[in-house]
């Protein structure tokens, strides 16, 4: 089992707000790891940290193998990472279509724009968005931006995938969906970390859990394992209800 | 026919600044060439402006500090050293390129209202510079020798030699501008303008490529400017870097259509064409800038697209020949 992601001790901070604190944590390769906690617990700074969007104080992030702690995030994305956006990032008055090749054109497989537009057009069709290709993306709804974002992030062909609440915003069949389609990517061999509010599919889909709360990893392991944590359910108490969800997994 | 098809975005600009070209030829009047060389020095100012505006999204207030720069390198390498045209022109060009590097790496890290101010500081501080700096004769600038033209074959010659280079160098501003467009780099800048931290995050090396995009659209100004001063017998520093030819600039780019080929074309054919009705009307001719002034208000709120980027979006199947 090889390690495609390592974090070693990983701190930020925004003045007096400690955004993470000394998280650490090996994803092998192949994993689909869940990231949950309450609002505000730094999922997405943390995603920010390994992307090289928010470089962290301390500690040190490996990817493959290589330190990439304080590099920029086009070298993340050269070097095999991609990631979507919770807040969606459309390119808005470029096709749906020129979005895609410009995953596929900078991402790490760095492709001309020839076989760009043939690698847009494969995902395109793989996140059911083919019929839109020529439409520009700033006229496309919510649910379809965020096959979009996944669109753009697989074109670029990475290692790891960094999926920052996909399923936020879609009604049940959308979800179902976006959960096959998440399934299918791991199938292709590509390892993701997944952000989620969306309890069960999360649960579903991850083979392993971290959970985050007030910048600190509170618990780490199976899905099993995780709704039963005590400290788990003490940290979403603030909102009972998800503590319920967690605890009907069983 | 596959060839037709994968340049036919570039059929329409050429034939402008051909027809451009010819035009005073068929009506045989100097006054016309003249009048044909005012547009296409702006259709190649604009063009290459268009670069920086209109696919990378950066709004640059003193582009014109690179046709003011370029054109007295080029002059003082042309009598001071005694190079030919061809050479300083192209010197002219290099020397914009080179400015507009180190000032890309050090402003392009700012971003919308901070970078445009910082254009308009680059412009004046260059004007002030030039304005104190001897060796380009300071605040009197540079005269060529009369004796100069002799060697393109007297003045009237010269004049007609500056004018068909002017053509080459507007087509020259437009081939590389449809190229960039049409090209992976450009792609990238096209994502830069739409969202630069998006672009960062899918891999676009920001910092080289807004560099390369204002390299880019340096170097033609650089060498524009060498040929106009060299037609004008003189440069001075306020002729050479004149703030509101740097507006009128944008209201070309802006209201032909940014971020398309064409656009900046039609964009400096229609400008020139107001302004010489403005500056020969009576009623007008003092009040001409607030013209162009008004003019870009009512495009920015009215038609941010321009012209062109209206028709495309009307009209689509003209997407494929305005490109």
């Amino acid at each position: 089992m090889t390690i495609l992601l390592s974090l070693q001790g990983v701190s930020k901070r925004f003045g007096g707000l400690q955004a993470l604190m000394n998280v650490t944590f090996d994803l092998p390769e192949g994993q689909i790891l869940g990231l949950i906690g309450p609002n505000g617990a730094g999922k997405t700074t943390l995603f920010n940290a390994i992307n090289g969007v928010y470089p962290p104080e301390a500690g040190r992030i490996i990817f493959r193998d290589k330190d990439v702690t304080n590099t920029r995030p086009y070298d993340h994305a050269r070097m095999g990472m991609a990631r979507t956006h919770q807040i969606v990032q459309p390119l808005n008055e470029l096709s749906v279509r020129e979005n895609v090749m410009v995953g596929a054109c900078f991402g790490h497989e760095n492709q001309g724009l020839v076989n760009a537009a043939k690698i847009a057009d494969e995902v395109l069709e793989f996140v059911g968005l083919t019929p839109r290709a020529d439409q520009l993306a700033g006229n496309l709804n919510v649910a379809q931006k965020k096959r979009l974002e996944m669109a753009r992030a697989l074109a670029a062909r990475p290692y790891l995938l960094l999926l920052d609440e996909v399923l936020a915003g879609l009604n049940s069949s959308e979800i179902d969906n976006m959960v096959q389609t998440v399934l299918k990517i791991r199938e292709q061999g590509i390892t993701i970390i997944m952000i989620e509010h969306v309890m069960k599919a999360v649960m579903n889909v991850s083979d392993r859990i971290l959970v985050l709360d007030y910048g600190q990893q509170i618990a780490e392991g199976s899905p099993e394992a995780i709704a039963r944590d005590e400290k788990v359910i003490e940290a979403y108490l603030g909102d009972p209800k998800l503590a319920e969800q967690l605890l009907e997994e069983e | 026919m596959k060839l037709w098809h994968r340049y036919s975005g570039l059929i329409l600009p050429v034939l402008v600044v051909a027809a451009l070209a010819i035009w005073p030829l068929v009506t045989g009047k100097p006054a016309n060439r003249e009048s044909a060389f005012t547009i296409l020095k702006a259709v190649a100012l604009a063009s290459s402006l268009n670069m920086l505006l209109g696919y990378t999204g950066y709004v640059s207030f003193g582009h014109i500090v690179f046709y003011g720069f370029g054109g007295y390198v080029g002059i003082f390498l042309l009598t001071e050293k005694d190079w030919s045209l061809w050479t300083a022109i192209l010197a002219g060009g290099i020397a914009s390129g080179i400015l507009a590097f180190l000032l890309g790496s050090a402003i392009l890290r700012l971003r919308g209202a901070y970078f445009a101010l910082a254009t308009i500081g680059v412009n004046e501080a260059m004007r002030a510079f030039i304005n104190n700096f001897d060796l380009f004769g300071g605040p009197t600038g540079i005269t060529l020798n009369f004796s100069v033209y002799r060697t393109y074959g007297g003045a009237a010659q010269a004049l007609q030699t500056s004018f068909y280079i002017g053509a080459g160098l507007a087509l020259l501003a437009l081939v590389m501008s449809y190229f960039v467009r049409s090209s992976k780099f450009g792609l990238g800048l096209l994502a830069i303008r739409e969202n630069e931290d998006a672009a960062e995050v899918m891999g676009v090396v920001t910092p080289n490529a807004k560099t390369w995009a204002y390299v880019l659209s340096a170097i033609v100004p650089g060498m524009i400017g060498v040929l106009f001063f060299f037609k004008n017998g003189n440069v001075e520093p306020h002729d050479a870097f004149p703030l509101h030819a740097s507006i009128e600039l944008l209201v070309m780019v802006m209201l032909g259509g940014q971020g398309t080929v064409l656009g900046p074309i039609l964009g400096a054919l229609a400008y020139q064409g107001m302004r010489g009705f403005l500056v020969t009307s009576p009623v007008f001719k003092d009040i001409q800038l607030s013209v162009s002034g008004a003019l870009l208000l009512a495009i920015v709120l009215f038609i941010p697209t321009g012209a062109i980027g209206w028709l495309r979006q009307r009209i689509p199947p003209l997407r494929r020949v305005l490109a």
